[in-house]
């Protein structure tokens, strides 16, 4: 066993930690209140090479590992949520679908100007009435004299409204397979494909969503396909492959969401020590009352707990061997050890850490995704209690 | 154009500085060390000069093995080799043994120009960019904010009290940056994996052919002496309380 990070990985870790210290610190609150979508600094994270992490240079990135991308996300989360979260839908979600299961001329066509950070890619999956029931999807594509017509509507799309906003990956029904019994009854299995749809395409519009509780600087949006024709090529991978292309790419991206609960929980738990050992009550530093000092220890232990899962389920990945097991273990676990991490560091700064003024509030609020986004933690009980056998009985 | 960039690796400007029981220096285990903030001045102006007339930019490091990690630093920010001049006889070296040893390893590399930060963050000397000019024989331009590139020579801005000279040398020529001269970029990702394969000669003191006797050494290290706690003026009457306040200053402070 070796626990060390490489020279990069430290490198990367100490550059990444700078910027977001430097760069999205101060903006952080303001932009959150504002409930504005940064492209300045969007560029400035494409600029460090942000995105793309995990591509190889043959096409823009920075062809590191995914160990590496996921230490990333953990140190922009470690200072806001919401950018932490333009990156991990940005990477897992817009390139990671293109990268995968991309043709070569799909690739060379979207990755280089991804990876830039010219523009975006999101991921078109969840729908008004299909959330953790993908397969409810309505979304539909029919072929028609060489063109995809998509009619249908997404919700909840990372990255998906603003003038940086490119592309999306969008998954939709393009026919029938037949019938299957699946663990909730008989269902009739679909045929998903997914589908390369540029923004800005005839039929394409994208209305950004405001009023959210969390991640309030990231943007998404509500999409609307109206007979949007593109090109037959703009498949992704080979027709019938969407709903695999789906579950893979989740699993991919619960490593990035497990990521920003760790992030997240590792500021949290910093801004709750360094509250503790200023505040002062009946004469000394709050966090040499042990109901505290016990609380900030319960965080490290959890911290350092969850950070072990991740890292090696990202390990499991950079090998090549089955990770998914893994990394819905790591989401489940790193998404509710911040939501524990956020709540006790909140309680420490008392009625201060209800003031916006010290940022522990916008932990509190931006933990609230972590359980529900890319798969809740009901789905991946469902995924871990099957992969550990629970429904394989005699 | 052949462009030399000087760097020292210092204690991050936010470690905690514990001086050793015994005086002999600092603790060292738990510090995160980095690239001295000036000397990054440095390497951002030499990048740009090369991205804007052409040429190389080589990083000449004197320090123990885990420098090594801020050579890699300068090559991520887009560098493109390095000499480490490393050899546990440099442990205590002074500035004159530092400002030899680069002029030795210098000497042996063809360069036009050759920046160094005004001084390192750690021990605030300020000599080696002036004593490796005088080494190297070249002129030195020192606490340089602005600089500027004209084929066989520069002109520079260098801030003097309520006024500023502009210098203006033949090349080659030793730069000492100053705040203000740029804003360095961040490493950028794809420059970190760029950075493992560029070069570096890792040389010895014997290898440079230069002594390594102090002119000087440090007798003793002690901590600074603990701060004298505030002073609080309590009281209801704000004119009052801004009374004391004046009488402190004028007859305690002795500030105004």
């Amino acid at each position: 066993m070796d626990f060390w990070l490489k020279d990069e990985q430290k490198m990367l870790r100490y550059n990444i930690r700078e910027f977001a210290e430097q760069e999205i610190a101060p903006v952080a609150m303001e932009l959150d209140e504002k409930e504005e979508f940064s492209c300045d600094l969007t560029r400035k994270m494409a600029k460090l090479g942000l995105f793309g992490i995990y591509v190889p240079a043959e096409f823009g990135g920075a062809g590191m590992d995914y160990l590496s991308y996921i230490i990333a996300v953990e140190e922009i989360c470690r200072i806001d949520g919401s950018h932490g979260a333009t990156v991990a839908a940005g990477n897992s979600l817009g390139i990671g679908p293109i990268y995968y299961y991309g043709s070569k001329k799909q690739k060379n066509e979207w990755l280089p100007r991804l990876c830039a950070g010219e523009i975006l890619a999101s991921f078109g999956l969840t729908e008004p009435n299909a959330g953790s029931d993908a397969g409810a999807s309505k979304t539909n594509a029919r072929l028609e004299n060489g063109q995809w017509v998509v009619n249908g509507s997404k919700i909840f799309i990372t990255n998906s409204t603003s003038k940086m906003a490119g592309i999306c990956t969008v998954q939709a029904i393009t026919g029938t397979k037949g019938q299957k019994v699946g663990p909730y009854g008989s269902i009739e299995t679909k045929e998903v494909s997914c589908i390369l749809v540029p923004n800005g395409t005839p039929g394409f519009t994208t209305k950004k969503m405001t009023k959210k509780m969390m991640w309030r600087s990231s943007d998404t949006g509500e999409l609307y396909f109206d007979d949007c024709r593109v090109p037959e090529e703009n498949l992704l991978g080979k027709r019938g492959e969407g709903f695999h292309q789906m579950l893979q790419t989740l699993d991919n991206g619960r490593l990035a969401i497990a990521a920003m609960g760790l992030g997240g929980a590792q500021g949290a738990y910093e801004l709750a020590m360094k509250y503790a050992k200023a505040r002062k009550q009946f004469g000394k530093p709050i966090s040499t009352f042990q109901i505290n000092a016990f609380k900030l220890a319960d965080m490290a232990t959890e911290i350092e707990a969850a950070r072990n899962l991740l890292y090696k389920a990202c390990y499991l990945k950079d090998q090549g061997k089955p990770f998914g097991k893994e990394a819905a273990m790591a989401k489940l676990y790193c998404s509710e050890v911040m939501g524990r991490v956020t709540n006790e560091a909140l309680q420490i700064h008392g009625g201060y850490g209800l003031m916006k003024e010290y940022n522990i509030e916008r932990f509190y609020r931006d933990y609230k995704l972590l359980t529900i986004g890319e798969g809740t933690s009901e789905v991946q009980r469902i995924v871990i209690s099957r992969r550990i056998g629970c429904f394989e009985t005699d | 154009m052949n462009i030399i960039a000087c760097v020292k690796q210092v204690p991050d400007t936010e470690a905690q500085i514990k001086v050793k029981a015994d005086g002999s220096g600092i603790e060292e285990g738990q510090i995160k060390w980095v690239m001295n903030p000036y000397d990054e001045f440095g390497v951002e102006e030499a990048l740009k000069l090369k991205e804007k007339n052409g040429g190389d930019v080589t990083i000449v490091c004197v320090g123990p093995a885990r420098a090594m990690e801020t050579i890699r630093t300068a090559l991520a920010m887009g560098a493109d080799k390095g000499v480490h001049i490393c050899d546990p006889a440099f442990d205590n070296a002074d500035a004159f043994v530092v400002a030899n040893a680069l002029a030795a390893a210098i000497k042996a590399l063809p360069h036009d120009i050759i920046f160094c930060g005004q001084r390192a963050i750690d021990d605030d000397s300020g000599q080696v960019g002036a004593m490796l000019a005088e080494a190297l024989n070249l002129p030195q331009l020192t606490l340089v904010t602005k600089l500027e590139f004209a084929g066989s020579s520069v002109k520079v801005i260098r801030p003097i009290e309520g006024a500023q000279l502009s210098i203006e040398t033949a090349l080659p020529a030793v730069v000492t940056c100053q705040k203000g001269l740029n804003e360095p970029r961040y490493a950028s990702l794809p420059g970190i994996m760029k950075a493992k394969k560029k070069p570096v000669d890792v040389k010895n003191a014997a290898a440079i052919g230069v002594a390594t006797d102090a002119k000087a050494r440090v007798a003793k290290t002690v901590p600074p002496p603990a701060r004298p706690p505030g002073k609080i003026i309590c009281g209801d009457e704000p004119a009052q309380k801004a009374a004391e306040l004046g009488k402190l200053l004028r007859e305690e402070a002795k500030a105004i």
